[in-house]
């Protein structure tokens, strides 16, 4: 009973192109930043299948380097949501289109 | 056993990004992408990674997500609103994901034999093995990441503290 | 196919016993918290209902039980229900993977641990983190001001002090070198108080910060402003009754006793005895495997008495205090005993 690994490969591809479609459809930018967060849960799928593949544990700490940089980017990009919020009271990214205020 | 717990998560983490692409209200995007990322945890599980699998729990499930919910309710963020911009996004977005989707998956489905397959119980990365090549072969790359999560702390202080 | 089957069963034995056990310490938690909080304000507590009050939690059950199940009309309605199903089934997580006794094996099966895992510790470390959501969710859907209030201040104040608490058990994995849980044990079972981390393994700092960021984590007095009475009147459950209100309240009594536990393995040398090998086995092989069971359980119940008291004598902090105490105070205590640790560890082992 095994489970190709093509099939992770494609259920990450899938993930992944779940995660572009909402990051060009979302109006919100929470939305947006989280499809963001999508997309690399569907790139470290891969790279953890690919780690199964060639028993490399390079692959696991090539992940472990994408979620230290996504938590770093969660709390800068959530502070800049915060901020944008606070000036312009709107979380609409067609409505934060002026560069100053 | 593990082609039915593969089909089980892998199920639960396509709805779940599906439903985060389909919900209006960002809080329920916000559990969909949860739901994914706990499923995507079992799948590291499957694959030999157990301490990654904890490690997705605790620092995306447990910490990143809820500083999402956080943030969510903190600006109580309301329903999306429909804007111009959404509509040229429409007609980009879908046929773009699909063709996207298409040519990945068509890829890995041509070069699928030499993929091979995984066995439950076949390979299993120890937190000793990572721990050998994270702080032997990979050390600068580490330290380096360190300082920037040191900056992004100092940066996200500065941006989030209230002007006086 | 036979040795399989046994495996099942045994394991749902176990399941049966220790969920059946938890759920009613956690209900005699209630009890003792009520009965101990009474005589340090020099009152009785419960008395009326069986010897003692000792059938004070049937009648507590009973009627929370009983109680209509009220359903605010402009509550967001699943996350409303998911939010204390999330809160009580983290807190019945942890316990499987605690080992509570010896490595005793029956038919190839270790009785005295539901799941040996190789990341315990973990583990634990995770369902307490995706316990939060239970909190965060229930002050949302409420759709009340307290509610929203208590639930921010209560995921504020838990991703502050998992920080910390996480820390705080570093020093802990470095000396075993482990993060499996009966590894943890072992390494401090051999002479007795000699031996626990908290005392031999010189932890006794990052013990300190582990108790107070659990005080912290379960949401209790001193750190209890989530549901500060005076000020939030119920905090993130205002708006639950009935059964869903039951739900929480386990949900915070099962993870005092889960935090207890998680302690008494990490630091107070778990299911070992404070003597060591000091006494020789006396008994049969019963005595031999219940006795840890015992130590365990009476260490877990100094944890809970710790709590009452505590929760009895201290004054509330106020928010700001909270949050530097947390970050200023216990996070760079937290990295400087790791630090030490660390380096003693490089000099002599």
């Amino acid at each position: 009973m095994s489970v190709p690994i093509a099939w992770y490969l494609i259920l990450s591809a899938a993930l992944f192109s779940i995660g572009v479609c909402a990051f060009l459809i979302k109006r919100n930018i929470i939305s947006i930043f989280m499809s963001i967060e999508l997309m690399l849960n569907a790139v470290n799928l891969a790279f953890v299948a690919f780690a199964n593949r060639w028993h490399q544990v390079n692959g696991q700490i090539f992940v472990f380097f994408v979620m230290v940089v996504a938590a770093a980017e969660a709390a800068v990009g959530l502070a800049i949501i915060i901020a944008v919020f606070r000036s312009r009271n709107t979380l609409n990214v067609d409505q934060i289109d002026l560069m100053k205020l | 056993m593990h082609l039915a717990l593969f089909i089980i998560f892998g199920l639960l983490c396509l709805g779940g990004a599906l439903n985060l692409l389909l919900q209006q209200h960002p809080i329920n995007s916000a559990l969909s992408l949860i739901v994914v990322m706990s499923s995507l945890a079992v799948l590291y599980l499957l694959l030999g990674a157990e301490f990654l699998a904890l490690a997705q729990i605790i620092v995306y499930s447990g910490a990143i997500m809820v500083l999402f919910v956080f943030v969510i309710m903190l600006l109580n963020a309301g329903l999306e609103e429909k804007t111009r911009g959404s509509r040229a996004a429409y007609l980009a977005g879908i046929p773009g994901m699909l063709a996207l989707f298409g040519v990945l998956a068509g890829t890995f489905f041509t070069l699928r034999s030499s993929f091979g397959s995984a066995r439950l119980g076949a390979y299993l990365a120890t937190t000793h093995d990572l721990a050998q090549v994270l702080f032997r072969n990979l050390l600068l790359p580490f330290e380096v990441t360190s300082i920037l999560i040191l900056v992004a702390i100092l940066g996200a202080v500065v941006l989030a503290r209230k002007e006086h | 196919m036979n040795q399989f089957l046994i495996f099942i069963l045994l394991t749902l034995l176990k399941i049966a016993v220790v969920t059946v056990v938890f759920l009613t310490a956690v209900a005699y938690t209630v009890l003792l918290e009520r009965k101990l909080v009474g005589r340090i304000q020099n009152r009785w507590g419960p008395s009326r209902v069986g010897p003692f009050g000792l059938m004070q939690p049937l009648a507590d059950g009973l009627k929370l039980f009983l109680k209509e199940d009220l359903m605010p009309s402009a509550v967001e309605r699943p996350l409303f229900i998911l939010a204390p199903i999330i809160a009580l089934a983290c807190a019945l997580t942890s316990i499987a993977v605690m080992p509570y006794g010896r490595d005793i094996r029956w038919h190839g099966v270790d009785m005295f641990q539901i799941a040996n895992i190789n990341v315990g510790l973990l583990v634990i470390l995770g369902v307490t983190s995706i316990g939060v959501y239970g909190i965060a969710l229930s002050g949302w859907s409420s759709n009340n001001k307290y509610s929203l209030l208590g639930s921010l201040r209560s995921t504020a104040q838990m991703i502050s002090y998992e920080l910390a608490l996480g820390l705080s058990v570093i020093g802990v994995v470095l000396r075993t070198g482990s993060l499996n849980l009966r590894d943890i044990v072992n390494l401090q079972a051999t002479h007795g108080v000699l031996s626990w981390n908290a005392f031999g393994g010189v932890q006794i700092v990052a013990f300190f910060i582990y108790l107070t960021a659990a005080f912290a984590e379960t949401n209790r007095t001193p750190f209890d402003l989530p549901e500060a009475e005076s000020e939030l009147t119920a905090g993130y459950h205002t708006e639950y009754s009935s059964m869903k209100f039951a739900m929480f309240f386990m949900a915070e009594y099962a993870n005092m006793i889960n935090v207890g536990a998680v302690a008494t393995l990490l630091f107070l040398g778990g299911w070992s005895s404070p003597f060591g090998h000091l006494f020789p086995d006396f008994g049969g092989p019963v005595v031999h495997a219940l006795l840890p069971v015992f130590w365990f359980v009476a260490k877990v119940f100094c944890f809970l008495f710790l709590y009452v008291w505590v929760r009895g004598t201290l004054p509330r902090f106020r928010y700001d205090q909270l949050m530097g105490f947390g970050w200023k105070f216990l996070l760079p205590l937290a990295i400087a005993n790791v630090v030490v640790t660390g380096l003693v560890l490089a000099v002599h082992g």
